[in-house]
């Protein structure tokens, strides 16, 4: 019995510490969340993937201290995100989609930030002979009649909303029309990545585009016309609404971004000498 | 295949220069997953043992349905879990959604039943064997459960690293908990997500070999440590 006792005592004792050495190595994981003040922002896929927000955020925290997180998603989900109040502020494109969020009380003041703009994307061998046109309604319009593969978005996305636009504008409805009309359901990148296995085309916009890595025989088609034009805004998650919400530092980035210095830094930023993003603020402030 | 040189090179400098970026976020992955494995065994290592000996309605279900979460999908446990987090839902006060602890509380739950699960099986094999020799020890059911545990303890490293592998290797919880916040919750997993989407294929799958040789690192320590305990004990 003795025996038995000194038996399970001993392996208690190991038990013990094995799990004492697995929780001191593991256990900086929770510790690690507390220190400097931080926002959370929700945004889109285009300005993390294209590399914005890896040049403009350093130099925001080294002023201010405040660290951003940023979570990229689609804009449609972003914009869930900031309504149920899990981010600070939210940095999105897709003009109406954003103002219906304001409109309905989840998010204040949005301001104007920077523009960039949509370009169509497709194979090299351009089957649909758009190379060059300025009118991307045209374009899509002689895509469908070749029935040339398209790759969308189909996401919710501020890119997948422009993208729908341009169809209605063109007066088409490409989804009840066969199967070279592909969603994907995806990412900006990961619908670049199937377009460029498929040779299809694409909508895409120009900042993911000029970072994107893995082009295959993918070129620049169309260019140029004003309904390609992207406009990027930044909304305070209304606090009214979210007593969490960092309202401070939230409106301190926001303030940030959309003054001369802020429009400055995302002018600055470049990929092989070409400029991504085009601020455009109004200087209203939040 | 053109492509996989590039991806070994990559690996190999990620390696070599001991890119901080990098071992930052390995770092963060061995911290999630195993205290994630962690937590999950010491919820599912008793839990098995007690669905393999202790008789009580509703055992069959029960068994059925956690033999069924093994395939639960990690992007459902995520979002069970980023409701359950997110601001407006019951957790919401506590922020933890889009940190470690959320990635580590979706990890655990999809961990549990595959640690349970084959808790179970060894343990029913375990007690087939023994239970005469138990019994007459006058040792009751639940009383057998922590021997049991104990002496099956070989194989239930095995559990215990099939746990681990579903919890390194899964990236549609994390990615969804976590929101992969560069220097905050992105792991190997989400960054190998996120180069993919940026179209950096060699990149991406220079992560993936880094994380093989981790993961095969791992399993070579467990494998050494049972042998050395199997000849201590034999």
């Amino acid at each position: 019995m003795t025996m038995r006792l000194f038996e399970t005592t001993r392996r208690a004792v190991i038990a013990a510490a094995v799990g004492a050495a697995i929780w001191g190595f593991a256990a900086p994981a929770g510790a690690q969340t507390a220190e400097r003040p931080f926002i959370t922002v929700a945004s889109t896929t285009s300005t993390e993937q294209s590399g914005l927000f890896k040049h403009l955020l350093p130099q925001f925290t080294g002023k201010t201290g405040i660290e951003v997180r940023v979570v990229a998603v689609g804009t449609g989900q972003a914009l869930k995100i900031g309504e149920r109040g899990d981010a600070d502020l939210v940095f999105v494109h897709a003009r109406s989609a954003e103002e219906d969020f304001v409109a309905k009380g989840f998010g204040v003041g949005r301001s104007d930030v920077m523009y960039n703009d949509f370009v169509l994307v497709g194979p090299k061998s351009d089957p649909a002979g758009v190379k060059g046109s300025r009118d991307a309604v045209k374009a899509l319009q002689a895509i469908a009649r070749k029935k040339a593969p398209f790759v969308s978005r189909g996401d919710d996305s501020g890119t997948h909303q422009a993208e729908l636009d341009l169809w209605q504008r063109a007066a088409l409805h490409p989804k009840a029309d066969g199967n070279w009309y592909r969603e994907t359901g995806s990412g900006m990148g990961p619908a670049l990545n199937t377009a460029a296995a498929m040779d299809a085309y694409i909508l895409a916009d120009r900042g993911t585009w000029l970072s994107f890595k893995n082009r295959g025989d993918l070129t620049l088609l169309v260019e140029g016309d004003d309904r390609l034009f992207n406009q990027y805004g930044i909304i305070l998650v209304n606090p009214a609404r979210h007593a969490h919400v960092k309202e401070k530092e939230a409106r301190t980035f926001i303030n940030w971004v959309i003054s001369p210095e802020g429009q400055a830094a995302i002018a600055a930023y470049r990929i092989e000498g070409e400029q991504l993003f085009f601020p455009n603020a109004r200087r209203k402030g939040a | 295949m053109q492509g996989l040189d590039e991806a070994l090179a990559a690996a190999w400098r990620l390696i070599v220069t001991g890119d901080t970026a990098l071992v930052e976020i390995v770092a963060l992955s061995l911290k999630v997953s195993l205290t994630a494995v962690f937590c999950a065994a010491v919820v599912g290592l008793p839990l098995g043992a007690v669905l393999a000996l202790v008789r009580f309605p509703g055992r069959g279900p029960v068994i059925v349905v956690i033999d069924a979460l093994m395939g639960l999908p990690p992007v459902v446990a995520g979002l069970f879990v980023y409701l359950l987090l997110s601001r407006a839902g019951p957790l919401g006060p506590y922020g933890l959604l889009f940190t470690p602890t959320a990635m580590v509380i979706a990890q655990t739950l999809l961990v549990i039943p595959i640690i349970a699960a084959l808790t179970r099986q060894v343990v029913t094999d375990l007690w087939a064997e023994y239970c005469e020799q138990l019994t007459s020890l006058g040792a009751g059911r639940l009383r057998a459960v922590p021997t049991l545990l104990w002496d099956a303890r070989s194989s239930l490293v095995t559990a215990i690293l099939a746990g681990l592998g579903r919890a390194m290797a899964e990236v549609g919880a994390i990615l969804v908990v976590g929101g992969n916040i560069d220097g905050v919750t992105r792991t190997m997993t989400t960054a190998i997500a996120l180069e993919t989407s940026k179209g950096d294929l060699p990149l991406a799958l220079g992560l993936g070999i880094v994380l093989l040789v981790i993961v095969l690192a791992i399993n070579a320590a467990a494998h050494m440590l049972g042998a050395t305990a199997r000849r201590a004990a034999g």
